[in-house]
């Protein structure tokens, strides 16, 4: 959060108020396009990408902004993302959803993460990075998802506990799958690599066995604690988790899902209400930053591969929609629905992108993600919001 | 009673839904916020509804009062009418209460009040005649017995 030289406090510093002015009118921006967003019914996230990439270099302006602070933010950005998902769901649900939705789970996984990475080995890429295109292939959108549930008024839907299941199915095989990748990506001979992933996911394991132990007790001591006490409380834990895990290479923000997952009510509740204002800013930051590192140059050679794979993990998903929504006795238009509600990807194919930065082919990966998750996250609720029409044709 | 069936909707809620003797199915969502949403299924496509009332928190209570729950308030009125001087207080447990987590015991609440909680709703469960070390959660709320002076001086000592 302190800019470079940390003379945040220092006002005669010329270049504070320099770089706060930059920050402001990009917030300002920022705030313009949400309003845009909630207007066309959509989530914000495909706007911030436009937005990170028109102010980038070789965007459509060159604006002055500190990056250094604006990367901080994004980093804090995504412990945060990860936080109020963890906030989101118990631990009981996770467990409930991993039982109920493990083999749509699978199918949901194969659906989509399998066309990234064969996209991905045929750009020529290495293994690594075709494998974190997977993954950004893979996890739909849980923000863009709820969110287009609860405006289509579908949230009573039979076959919206199938969607929901088969999210928290996802969101845990992240818990799994981040560290395992991020151990990945920093490389090393073969074995080092396997051991850093195995000691990654046992760390998670434990994290997760400790939560669903002393969570309760935990929160019944915070449960006293004022508003104030509440949010300095879990931030600075997540922080400080974060930091710890970052340390033993477990991903900073499985980190903060931990944290969020050791939550119990009311606690989770009260905390859940407190951090979502602060996750919005920060996850702005992270979401600008992201799209300001790509050279918009770089879209263009990249445009061929995100639509194959918009139409080609667009079907995938919704077939794997259509399967698990069928499995729970959904008959054809709420398969149809459940389906196409899922294409939209966006926040985590994000993060899963952004673990690449470091690759030789991170760039390219980067700007594939941003087409990606543009394409899908405006071209997924468009379709669903014609689902049921889509059904008639099918059935007649 | 018909049978009312319970789905888990992670992160959102709790859907119950039950078919009505005119065949019309009928669900509520309860949203984690305690906000409700009353929902109609479509005949055509029964995976389908649609919503026919938002409610907030306080306006589920009122509809399900004017619904068949106005018993409670007949019950209630002739309690207080026997006994004068003698008052009932429903005092609900809010999300920023002092108490949370902690028992009845703590709050020496006869002592410091001298009203007497009798009972804890909790949701469809109550539990008459708590014990000393009945703790505290958010939701829950407090049936209690005293003067009028007394079940104020308790409510505002619940909620700080």
């Amino acid at each position: 959060m302190i800019p470079p030289g940390g003379a945040v406090f220092a006002a005669s510093t010329s270049d504070v108020p320099l770089a706060f002015g930059g920050i402001g009118a990009v917030l300002l921006a920022l705030a313009v396009l949400t309003a845009i967003a909630d207007r066309l019914a959509l989530t914000a996230i495909p706007l911030f990408l436009v937005a990170g990439l028109a102010i980038g270099e070789g965007g459509i302006i060159d604006f002055p902004v500190d990056t250094e602070l604006v990367a901080t933010a994004g980093e804090i950005g995504v412990l945060l993302l990860l936080l109020t998902l963890g906030l989101e769901y118990s631990p009981e649900e996770l467990i409930r959803g991993m039982r109920t939705s493990a083999l749509p789970g699978v199918v949901d996984a194969l659906a989509g993460f399998v066309p990234g990475f064969v996209v991905g080995l045929a750009l020529g890429w290495q293994v690594e990075a075709a494998i974190l295109l997977g993954g950004v292939c893979w996890i739909s959108s849980s923000g863009i998802v709820s969110k287009v549930l609860a405006d289509l008024g579908r949230l009573g839907n039979r076959e919206t506990s199938t969607v929901l299941n088969l999210l928290v199915f996802e969101d845990l095989a992240m818990a799994a799958f981040l560290p395992a990748v991020a151990a990945m990506v920093v490389g090393g001979s073969i074995t080092s690599t396997l051991i850093t992933v195995a000691v990654a996911l046992f760390a998670v394991a434990v994290v997760f066995a400790a939560s669903l132990r002393w969570g309760q007790a935990f929160s019944h001591r915070l449960a006293p604690a004022s508003d104030e006490t509440l949010i300095l409380a879990v931030f600075g834990l997540t922080l400080l988790v974060g930091g710890l895990a970052h340390r033993v290479q477990v991903s900073a923000a499985i980190g903060a899902f931990l944290v969020g997952l050791a939550m119990a009510d009311p606690v989770r509740a009260r905390a859940a209400r407190l951090t979502a204002p602060l996750r919005d800013l920060f996850a702005a930051a992270f979401f600008l930053f992201f799209a300001y590192q790509i050279d918009p140059g770089d879209l263009p050679a990249v445009a061929g591969a995100a639509v194959v794979l918009l139409v080609v993990t667009g079907l995938s998903k919704a077939a794997a929609g259509w399967y698990a929504a069928k499995r729970d006795g959904v008959a054809i238009p709420g398969r149809v629905r459940a389906g196409t509600v899922l294409i939209a990807r966006g926040e985590f194919s994000i993060v899963i992108a952004a673990l690449g930065a470091s690759l030789a082919d991170g760039p390219e990966l980067g700007a594939l993600a941003a087409a990606y998750v543009l394409l899908t996250a405006v071209v997924g609720p468009l379709l669903t919001k014609q689902a049921d029409p889509i059904a008639r044709r099918l059935m007649a | 009673m018909a049978d009312v069936k319970e789905t888990q909707l992670p992160g959102v809620g709790v859907r119950l839904e039950f078919t009505a003797t005119d065949g019309a199915h009928v669900g509520v969502i309860a949203h984690r916020s305690g906000r409700r949403e009353l929902v109609v299924y479509d005949r055509m496509d029964p995976d389908r509804c649609e919503t026919v009332l938002q409610l907030a928190n306080d306006d589920a209570r009122t509809l399900a009062e004017l619904l068949g729950a106005s018993q409670v308030q007949e019950v209630y009125d002739v309690v207080q009418q026997q006994i004068e001087g003698l008052a009932i207080e429903w005092v609900t447990i809010g999300e920023s209460s002092p108490f949370l987590g902690r028992s009845i015991a703590d709050g020496a609440f006869r002592t410091r009040t001298g009203a007497s909680i009798v009972a804890v709703v909790r949701g469809e469960e109550t539990v008459p005649a708590p014990e000393p070390d009945h703790v505290f959660r958010a939701g829950e709320v407090l049936v209690a017995v005293g003067t009028v002076d007394g079940l104020a001086q308790l409510a505002s000592l619940v909620n700080g």
